[in-house]
């Protein structure tokens, strides 16, 4: 098993220099923090900018600047600001090179259920999540593979409310990395502490460990 | 042409019972807090309110919730820590919620603005938020129905007017209020600064004055 911050430096490793990069809330924010010096990465938040800084503090906080969690940030030097129809006509124009989602559940094909828990007495708020999940070139999920009841987030078939149809291609997980074919193959890259049979009798999903 | 009325209170006259009000923001960034209060002291209900989240903490759009003035709400993104006054409402059935995807509602309010009909959206499509709508596959790809969200009043908040009624929006500010402006009949900004003719350089104009109907200054917070 890795930890967070080895998981985030991972994603961000896998991130080509200059790419345009979507990092949804929660765990994804993390990959922020590890992108090497000088790689031209370009942070786009769906409330209308690209060339998103660090988290603002102290002075820095500026009301009218915040990233999609509401969050205050900071601005890059070539930073630029629009509207929500051009924010989200980036993404569903196919000019967004990544996104990195959480997940309650990722199927062995690629559909991503990360926005509802489906119990009736919760308020559903679905966001950007849908935009995101099918309108960047790739998406990639950060989650940790297993639930607080053990059972796999990797699944044949999403039983939670989906955001999007076959749209994830890599899963990155405390356990494992997978890369999906969106077909249904699921190839294992990488483990972290963990045998592939043992995998294997946790994760009700045929894996293909050999070499793409 | 655009009017500067002297008070939010002016600025808000008209809106009746039973509108449909855009209200501009993200949050509290770019949320026109000054107007909402003053259609609050309007004391017009039942209204149908488009935003991108239904109220954070107690003032603005979450006051209106409160108040009971709203009766529908179409928005992205609901439930945040501090939507109490809307988690309230909503749990005891008081508030109607429409949920659409924020990239569809963006897009929905862009297409009124400019004369769309309705357009063909992959956001969306194989999930529960396209159920019951018509859908398309093109070219391999599978498509979902989404039709323009039109609106009586737009309230937003820009940061400077010129006296012609062109505006300019600060940093992440801006989210909603350019397509908001264009979406609806009724055109309201508030604004901390106007200047002169001219004061804006005409190729900074982020909303031209086409799409303004009044504007009202008020003070920095």
């Amino acid at each position: 098993m890795i930890g967070t911050d080895e998981l985030a430096a991972l994603v961000a490793a896998d991130i080509p220099p200059g790419a345009y990069v979507n990092l949804g809330i929660g765990l994804p924010t993390r990959v922020a923090d590890h992108f090497a010096a000088g790689s031209g990465v370009v942070l786009h938040t769906e409330n209308g900018m690209l060339g998103m800084g660090p988290q603002a503090h102290g002075d820095d906080v500026d009301p009218d600047l915040v990233n999609a969690g509401k969050v205050p940030v900071t601005e890059l030097p070539g930073a630029a600001y629009f509207h929500h129809a051009d924010s989200f006509a980036m993404m569903r124009g196919g000019h967004l090179d990544c996104c990195v989602l959480g997940a309650y559940q990722v199927s062995a094909d690629g559909d991503l259920a990360n926005w509802h828990t489906g119990r009736p007495d919760d308020i559903p708020a679905v966001g950007g999540a849908m935009d995101l999940a099918i309108g960047a070139r790739e998406t990639f999920v950060m989650m940790t593979l297993f639930a607080k009841d053990g059972t796999s987030k990797l699944v044949p078939a999403c039983t939670y409310p989906l955001t999007g149809v076959r749209c994830v291609s890599r899963v990155y997980t405390d356990h494992a990395v997978f890369l999906l074919d969106r077909a249904g193959g699921v190839r294992v890259r990488e483990l972290f502490g963990i045998t592939l049979d043992e995998l294997r009798r946790r994760v009700p999903v045929p894996l293909d460990a050999g070499p793409a | 042409m655009t009017t500067f009325p002297a008070t939010a209170r002016e600025a808000v006259a008209g809106i009746a019972d039973g509108a449909t009000v855009m209200l501009g923001g993200f949050g509290a960034a770019g949320q026109p807090v000054e107007l909402i209060e003053a259609l609050i002291d309007t004391g017009a209900g039942d209204l149908t309110v488009v935003n991108n989240n239904a109220g954070n903490g107690d003032r603005g759009l979450a006051a209106l919730i409160a108040l009971g003035r709203v009766r529908r709400i179409i928005c992205s993104f609901p439930r945040q820590p501090d939507s109490w006054h809307f988690d309230r409402r909503y749990r005891a059935g008081e508030i109607e919620l429409e949920l659409v995807p924020q990239g569809n509602l963006a897009e929905r309010i862009r297409a009124a603005g400019a004369g769309i009909g309705g357009f063909f959206t992959p956001t969306g499509y194989g999930t529960p938020l396209a159920e019951g709508k018509e859908t398309r596959v093109i070219d391999g790809r599978g498509y979902v129905l989404e039709y323009p969200l039109a609106a009586d009043y737009a309230l937003i908040a820009a940061h400077t007017a010129d006296a012609a009624g062109n505006l300019v929006y600060r940093k992440t500010a801006r989210n909603f209020g350019p397509i908001m402006a264009a979406a609806a009949r009724t055109t309201v900004a508030q604004v901390r600064a106007v200047v002169p003719v001219g004061g804006i350089d005409p190729e900074h104009v982020v909303t031209p004055s086409i799409y303004v109907d009044r504007v009202v200054r008020v003070e920095a917070p």
